[in-house]
């Protein structure tokens, strides 16, 4: 049924830190390399090797720049299902494939079911969901839902594809209705936010914003580039060896 | 948002056929045995064509039955519950007509009631679409349910054998109609040209709005995808403000001026045919811009 569940058990979802992700994309290539392999039908490609390569990925890295001057940053952006409270994919869903679980809260597509409509990928304000090129079912974001409760797999490795080879930890996975989890204590203690609040879908996942740059002193001195001569004050043997210099 | 011919054929096909299916179903008594068929059996033709166009948008046609489940949630699975229920009404009063059955009334105010709700339930399917704010207003219903109205009222004027039809008082209420639903149309642009993606920005789609303005650095993929197809359509929207006019000519100018010749020279019937044509063309194209033109919010992560 494509009724959202009024309250869910458990509300599992990712916190992502803008202010450590490098933007390497390993998240995106293991989220795409697990779930050509995982749950449901391969997650297609058109033209790979072609001159018009497409396909269908589950979690991709934007780029943006914020601010301006000198307190212009590059922010590495991963962007994934939100897995919402509220979600519009869920209720537009004519056939009954798209549902929100509520054990989780984990959104889900019955491929079986998905007749390939395309209204769940126009009533996503944040473009998670993407038309599998061949198989003509819609794709999303399963939270790896055939990981996390795998028992045929060592218990290190049963979180999200994209969590678990993050070399840098920038992605956390957790149960956000348990306020002591992991998650529910980074968003807190960073404010972790909503994208697009205004449109009401009340997202699980939470990105914390990267955390103001302690650069500022650096700045006033004249910006972020080196240090002007005798700007800097030197310190033992180069003292010493700047001073025998200047008395030649 | 990809203007697709099959939706863009759906809407504006099952639209007039429903909205002839309206006007049939209410003002068909005292219809011959020819108007009842011509009247009742276009409207059928119309909308189910229409319905037709819209499954060659499936990727998964076959499974489209499943999608009558969901009538709970889904304003796509009411549309397509009530639309061919609506049909089958129309059906069922025409043989009424035919019978001459003192149900007939009955059967057609319920018909044109499935009617008027099986358009709104297709405006629905893009007005509760919040992620495209120029869709997401009450202007959306209306605007549907008054061109399905008026394209239904020029081809009622057509239908020979329904005297309500035939009168030239109707044929005058088909002209303050469709005027009415280009009036609704250009108000709909008017709040388009305005709303771009409504309150959703940049800074609020990162979250990043604190730090300062935001700016694409880099794109996640060289290519395209199926978002920026579906969702990033951009192409001719420069031809927009020729396209509205092309549309305000066609659907609402030289219609209404082939109707009007038609009622002075008398043979209403004739010139309603080709009114009604000039009118489905406008309509076609404006629908073109109802998706060609929309922005959607994803846009604003590139």
């Amino acid at each position: 049924m494509t009724s959202l569940p009024s309250k869910t058990e458990r509300s599992l979802g990712l916190v992502i830190d803008l202010d450590i992700c490098v933007g390497c994309h390993a998240c995106v290539v293991n989220c795409k390399a697990w779930n050509t392999g995982g749950y449901g039908t391969p997650l297609a490609d058109s033209d790979p090797w072609g001159p018009n390569p497409s396909g269908a990925w589950l979690n991709r890295v934007h780029a943006f720049e914020v601010g301006e001057g000198k307190d212009a940053a590059v922010v590495h952006f991963p962007k994934s299902c939100l897995h919402c409270e509220d979600a519009p994919c869920v209720t537009v869903c004519p056939t009954g494939a798209s549902f929100k679980r509520s054990e989780d809260g984990i959104v889900l597509v019955d491929e079986s079911k998905c007749m390939g409509c395309g209204l769940c990928a126009w009533a996503c304000p944040y473009g998670a969901r993407e038309m599998d090129p061949s198989a003509g079912v819609m794709k999303k974001c399963t939270l790896c839902v055939d990981r996390i409760y795998n028992e045929n797999i060592p218990e290190e490795d049963r979180e999200p594809a994209c969590v678990r080879t993050c070399p840098a930890n920038a992605r956390h996975f957790g149960d956000f209705a348990d306020p002591e989890s992991e998650v529910s204590r980074l968003s807190r203690e960073r404010d972790g936010t909503d994208l697009m609040p205004e449109q009401e879908t009340r997202p699980t996942n939470k990105y914390l914003p990267p955390i103001g740059r302690n650069g500022a002193a650096v700045m006033e001195a004249g910006g972020c580039g080196a240090p002007e001569e005798g700007q800097v004050e030197l310190q033992g043997i180069l003292a010493w060896v700047d001073r025998t210099l200047e008395r030649i | 948002m990809h203007p697709a011919l099959s939706i863009i054929l759906f809407t504006t096909l099952s639209g007039a056929g429903l909205g002839l299916g309206l006007w049939f179903g209410v003002a068909s008594y005292g219809a011959n045995n020819a108007g009842t068929v011509i009247g009742a059996g276009t409207a059928i033709l119309l909308s189910s064509i229409g319905l037709v166009c819209s499954v060659f948008h499936l990727r998964r046609p076959l499974r489209a039955w499943r999608a009558l489940s969901q009538w709970r949630s889904s304003w796509l699975s009411r549309e397509g519950i009530l639309a061919p229920t609506a049909l089958f009404l129309l059906f069922v009063q025409a043989g009424a007509l035919w019978l001459e059955s003192p149900f007939a009334p009955w059967l057609g105010l319920t018909a044109a009631l499935l009617c008027l709700a099986a358009i709104l339930a297709t405006s629905m399917i893009y007005a509760q679409i919040r992620a495209v704010a120029a869709w997401c207003t009450p202007l959306t219903p209306f605007l549907f349910i008054a061109f399905a109205a008026a394209a239904g009222a020029f081809l009622a004027c057509a239908v020979p054998g329904v005297p309500v039809f035939g009168s030239k008082g109707f044929a005058v209420a088909a002209i303050a109609l469709n005027i009415a639903a280009w009036i609704l149309q250009y108000s709909w642009w008017r709040r388009l040209d305005r709303v771009g993606t409504g309150t959703s920005t940049p800074e609020t789609a990162t979250g990043l709005g604190q730090m300062g303005q935001v700016r694409l650095l880099e794109p996640p993929h060289t290519g395209t995808n199926y978002l920026l197809d579906e969702m990033g359509y951009v192409v001719a929207r420069r031809h927009a403000a020729k396209l509205r006019l092309i549309a305000l000519i066609l659907g609402c100018g030289f219609a209404i001026l082939l109707l009007a010749v038609g009622i002075a020279v008398g043979h209403v019937p004739a010139f309603a045919i080709f009114a009604a044509l000039l009118q489905l063309a406008g309509t076609g194209i404006a629908r073109w811009l109802f998706f060609a033109q929309a922005r959607h919010a994803v846009t604003l992560y590139y």
